[in-house]
């Protein structure tokens, strides 16, 4: 380890306000950053190990318990990828309802994210809970907004976290129009509010720090992506979901706490809202994108502390499209349809609303899980989130301690890391450096 | 008054979670407890953080590290009143099936450097480690049995959880039973009352994500399965699932000889 004389070492020791628990260390040495850890404290749990030997239809119930904050994500991307294995498609209303609770978890989580996360950030606050002494309406708007997402997962999930009514080909029960009607006035003013929050987080303060990045996402042929479509990048990739392994790879590296994502070779890539925003800007419905104008935002967005309005124009956007499902619903005639096991690999990659999740299961005939392979979210913008950082504490070297790790937390929730969705963060022991 | 603010604590130990976001979802009793109590750590929430000691803690998550189980020690010595949160605290979670499989194995399975993971054989419950004032089931958590909880905790009562099964909240709700209409196999007579019958109410079977109740009767539940003409592995295999490591669930998957 280096000697702390000359050289300025600082450590955030437990991060707040990012779901899970996880750590920073940055080493600098002759006034330039030296390294950059973003340590993760989060135990592995091994999902992937004994996943093998169940049966793939509890698939989508035990990766749920991966993420708390995203477990539709979770189920989306394992039926997809259990339902590529057997050759079945899902469509129609089932499609559509799958595609609403999707959007229920948008707007809880991104909602959870701005107003109680990082909002206060901007606004100089420890919590959401602090902001709300001095703006009750807001964060009042912010709560009534998050809850609306739980009511829409609780309609079509049973509940918000690890929702029980999701299965392979389906639900176990579909609503009712009248159910589904219930919603729309809470929804018409979900959309209002989603709006309003567009506006506000417009008017905070962005620090320059603008970068030529590699975005990756999903691409549909007439949606914004959730479910379905085929991986991009800005760059030039232009992929099947299947190929997926083919040109990402993941690996254990020593001096970190993750294992590293990397596409093609070496190249760091980011997902998430951002990533999906510059990809898909055409895909957005024409009162979003009026929306994002309004903001001061172009169809490309390269600074990841403006993160904060793409996640809120996404929410706007799962408002939208929750409202035009409710509008176009008839229910199913059955809740599910029929899925028979087969001896095969299945893949499946949906947005997560943190990004790209991806699954791929080998099944047998008789329905037992073989292998499976999950690659989340927060793992692919590990290495981003450390590139960004040491770009970033260069130029703010000389900022008194205090506002130095606060900038630095704030960059880090720029990409809102779930850490304990990540199947494999580790607590690693760190080798000495000569 | 600020002096008399009981002060509150969250921890979170292997967990995804789940039951934390099902706290920060109380919004609109949060935002009248926050006015009772003084939240005194609470990462997911909050930066600020006070040392303790806690009149009241809350830990999500069980324990599988060797760091934990020091860490834990810790937590309890800060607190007055410790309440274990979730299947994770309770019973050790869906990631205490390992403890009935090689570690090593998983670790390889996981991990290109096996060296570098540092982890005990097991997942297990905040109970076998340190004293428990309250164990709250639920993978996650319900909201209202937590609001309960601190409330009657504040007031110094006894919360008001029952500990029978959720076959009796059902038929006490008047709802069909999904077992003997649908013939579906459901976990309800041994499973810890406390969801709200959320699975039967969508025509699912109870996979038992609350563990079981006090005293379940889980051999007999066996037979009404099998007469159901259900394989004995996928009867071990639903006992062997989220609270596999609940004492009642483990005695009855491995009662099978597996
Ligand atoms: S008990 Fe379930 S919901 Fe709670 S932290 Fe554990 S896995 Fe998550
Ligand atoms: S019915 Fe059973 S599995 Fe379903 S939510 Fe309730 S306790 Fe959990």
């Amino acid at each position: 380890m280096h000697q702390e004389n000359e050289d300025r070492s600082f450590k955030v020791e437990a991060l707040a306000r990012v779901e899970g628990e996880g750590g920073l260390t940055v080493k600098m040495k002759d006034g330039k950053v030296a390294d950059v850890q973003l340590r993760i404290f989060e135990p592995p749990r091994f999902f992937e190990a004994f996943l093998r030997d169940r049966q793939f239809t509890e698939a989508p119930d035990i990766t749920a318990r991966i993420c708390g904050i995203c477990p539709v994500a979770y189920q989306m991307s394992a039926s997809h990828a259990m339902e590529d294995a057997c050759g079945v498609t899902v469509g129609g209303a089932l499609r559509d309802l799958r595609r609403m609770l999707y959007c229920g978890e948008w707007i809880e989580s991104h909602t959870l994210h701005v107003y109680m996360l990082h909002a206060p950030d901007f606004l100089g606050y420890d919590s959401g809970i602090h902001m709300a002494k001095d703006f009750p309406d807001i964060v009042e708007r912010g709560l009534r907004l998050k809850k609306i997402g739980n009511t829409l997962m609780t309609l079509l999930g049973g509940r918000s976290v690890h929702p029980v009514n999701v299965r392979l080909g389906g639900f176990y029960r579909v609503p009712t129009r009248s159910e589904m009607a219930a919603l729309k006035p809470d929804l018409e003013w979900a959309r209002e509010a989603a709006l309003q929050t567009v506006q506000w987080v417009a008017g905070f303060e962005f620090p320059d720090f603008e970068q030529d990045y590699t975005f990756v996402s999903l691409r549909h042929a007439s949606e914004y992506p959730i479910n379905e479509g085929r991986i991009v990048s800005n760059k030039g990739l232009d992929i099947a979901i299947s190929e997926y392994e083919q040109h990402f790879a993941e690996e254990h590296v020593a001096h970190s706490t993750a294992l590293h994502s990397r596409l093609d070779g070496n190249k760091l890539y980011f997902v998430g809202p951002m990533a999906r925003y510059n990809l898909n800007f055409d895909r957005l419905p024409d009162a979003v994108q009026k929306a994002a104008e309004a903001a001061g935002l172009r169809q490309q967005c390269r600074n990841p502390f403006q993160g904060i309005i793409i996640r809120s124009l996404e929410i706007l956007y799962a408002c939208e499209e929750s409202l035009r499902i409710i509008d176009n619903y008839k229910p199913p005639k059955l809740p599910s349809v029929a899925v028979p096991p087969k001896d095969a690999i299945g893949y499946g990659c949906t947005e997560a609303p943190r990004g790209l999740l991806y699954h791929r299961y080998r099944i047998e005939g008789n329905g037992k899980i073989r292998e499976a392979k999950i690659v989340p979210p927060t793992s692919q913008n590990q290495r981003i989130i450390e590139d960004d950082l040491s770009r970033l504490i260069p130029k703010i070297i000389d900022f008194p301690q205090d506002k130095l790790k606060h900038r630095c937390e704030q960059a880090i929730r720029n990409y809102d890391p779930c850490i304990s969705c990540s199947t494999h963060f580790l607590d690693l022991k760190i080798e000495e450096a000569d | 008054m600020n002096i008399s603010k009981p002060k509150l604590a969250v921890f979170k130990f292997a967990s995804c979670d789940g039951c934390q976001l099902t706290l920060l979802n109380c919004e609109d009793a949060l935002l009248s407890i926050a006015g009772e109590i003084e939240i005194a750590h609470f990462l997911e929430a909050s930066s600020a953080v006070q040392a303790g000691p806690y009149d009241l803690t809350l830990v999500e998550g069980s324990i599988t590290t060797p760091q934990d189980a020091e860490r834990i020690q810790e937590i309890r010595k800060q607190s007055k009143k410790l309440i274990s949160i979730g299947a994770c605290a309770t019973a050790g979670g869906i990631q205490a099936l390992r403890n009935f499989k090689n570690v090593d194995d998983f670790i390889s399975v996981v991990y290109a450097h096996p060296d570098y993971i540092d982890t005990l054989d097991t997942s297990t419950a905040i109970s076998e480690h340190v004293r428990v004032d309250f164990e709250l089931r639920g993978c996650p958590i319900d909201q209202a049995q937590l609001i309960e909880l601190i409330t009657a905790l504040l007031q110094s009562r006894k919360p008001n959880i029952p500990t029978h099964s959720l076959c009796m909240d059902c038929k006490q709700r008047g709802m069909v039973c999904v077992m003997v209409s649908q013939g579906t196999a459901c976990l309800g007579p041994v499973t810890h009352a406390g969801c709200g019958v959320l699975c039967p109410a969508c025509n699912r079977g109870c996979y038992g994500c609350f563990g079981p109740m006090e005293t379940p009767n889980t051999a007999s539940l066996r037979t009404s399965w099998e007469k159901l003409g259900i394989a004995t592995k996928t009867i071990d295999q639903a006992f062997c699932g989220i609270n596999a490591n609940a004492p009642a669930f483990r005695k009855e998957h491995d009662a099978s000889g597996k």
